[in-house]
């Protein structure tokens, strides 16, 4: 019997505890969080998040690593497209350590906005690495 | 697979008249398996009485704490068999970040709090952090999960052929969201080690009255234990953690509460003393 067995008998998969912790604070916050898990699919994003963003998690199913890191059009400062691993959260998750950056996207609402962004590892009190979390903070509104 | 009660109060011990139904030692279950396997769940003030009680015979014993707040340990100096040469003693513990378990346990077990150090236990002891993926323990197979109380807490699952039972002695699942929900139990704290469970020994503190002016502290409500219970598909509960403050009648009420809003559960308060069979 290997550790998820009797998550599959009762089709309950639940989530390491310190990201559901992580999901329960950031759903209070009002600065935008983009959690994802330790495979860097997407988690969970607050109200704030879903609104600088413009999508709504109930109407995203699910959002795969490679689904999010190429769906905001990303560009820099320059207004050049920029490289996936270049992204602050994905160099949080594959470095295993912060990054922070700015950045231009255009939301799923088509919306074109400036943001920074902080991005930090989730490490379990195992030791274990679970997840990431970025947050981020509108620096200016492309009109 | 047998499961006995030697302690069922929560926070602090709690003798006297008005607690003799339900006890007043703190947590401490014994879980005795179909082969002999025993295992022991917090030592409490409850597992005082629980070392005088085992055989001499007894070679190998387990402690799996699930957590180190003072009523989940206070017990440990004053359990017998810690003194027998050639017993093995193995005790398990939620991991830290920054100290192992013996360093953590000798924090209490030494001078000025306790006049006996660890290191000089006369038994054989072994510590380990609680597994997190099924191990075997004699004939029972034992997991652990990190669930939600002030500091480092897990919960265990643990099973002997096709009887399950689970133990979350002090939980605040509510603090991960709301319990009713309907959309599973993803974001839902200890759900996976009680999914199904024939018996869930589950915190029961507080009255919702009660449980309103203490959010935070670690402990659930009546209805919340219920919620929970039905959340995961308990076959039944036990109703534990009884507040120190609480007589017998007032656990009686808190019990009845849980029972009402859960008909198809079966519910019933941990009496210390009481075994039961699964």
């Amino acid at each position: 019997m290997t550790g998820t067995d009797f998550r599959l008998e009762a089709d309950m998969a639940q989530e390491p505890i310190e990201l559901i912790l992580f999901r329960q604070l950031s759903s209070s916050l009002a600065i935008p969080v983009f959690l994802v898990d330790a495979n860097g699919d997407l988690a969970y994003l607050n109200e704030a998040a879903e609104q600088l963003l413009g999508v709504r998690l109930d109407e995203i199913d699910e959002m795969p690593f490679a689904e999010w890191t190429t769906a905001f059009t990303a560009r820099n400062e320059g207004g050049h497209g920029t490289d996936v691993d270049s992204l602050p959260l994905v160099r949080a998750i594959r470095d295993r350590r912060p990054a922070h950056g700015p950045l231009t996207i255009t939301g799923g609402d088509g919306v074109e906005r400036r943001i920074e962004i902080t991005a930090f590892p989730l490490e379990g009190g195992r030791g274990r690495f679970i997840g990431a979390v970025a947050m981020f903070w509108e620096t200016a509104a492309d009109a | 697979m047998k499961v006995t009660f030697w302690g069922t109060r929560g926070s602090l011990a709690s003798a006297g008249p008005e607690t003799v139904r339900y006890g007043g030692n703190t947590a401490c279950v014994q879980v005795t398996g179909s082969d002999g396997t025993c295992i022991v769940l917090d030592a409490g003030t409850g597992i005082r009485r629980l070392g005088a009680a085992l055989s001499r015979d007894l070679t190998r014993v387990d402690i799996l704490l699930t957590h180190l707040h003072m009523d989940h340990i206070q017990g440990l100096g004053f359990f017998d068999p810690l003194f027998r040469p050639g017993l093995e003693v193995h005790i398990w513990g939620p991991p830290s970040a920054t100290q192992d378990l013996r360093t953590r346990l000798s924090r209490y077990l030494s001078p000025p709090l306790f006049p006996i150090r660890l290191r000089d236990a006369d038994s054989d002891v072994h510590f380990h952090n609680a597994p997190d993926v099924p191990v075997s323990i004699g004939g029972l197979e034992v997991c652990g999960a990190e669930i939600v109380h002030p500091g480092p807490t897990v919960g265990y699952r643990v099973r002997d052929g096709a009887a399950t039972f689970a133990y979350l002695s002090d939980h605040e699942p509510a603090l991960t969201g709301d319990l009713d929900r309907r959309d599973g139990t993803r974001w839902t704290s200890g759900a996976d080690i009680a999914a199904g469970v024939d018996l869930l020994v589950h915190d029961v503190q507080y009255s919702p009255d009660e449980r309103a002016e203490r959010i935070g502290w670690g402990h659930s409500s009546s209805l919340e234990a219920a919620a929970f219970a039905r959340l995961v598909g308990a076959r039944r509960l036990a109703a534990f953690h009884h507040d120190p403050g609480h007589d017998d009648a007032a656990v009686d009420r808190i019990v009845a509460e849980t029972a009402a809003a859960v008909p198809e559960i079966g519910v019933f308060g941990a009496r210390e003393g009481e075994t039961v069979h699964l």
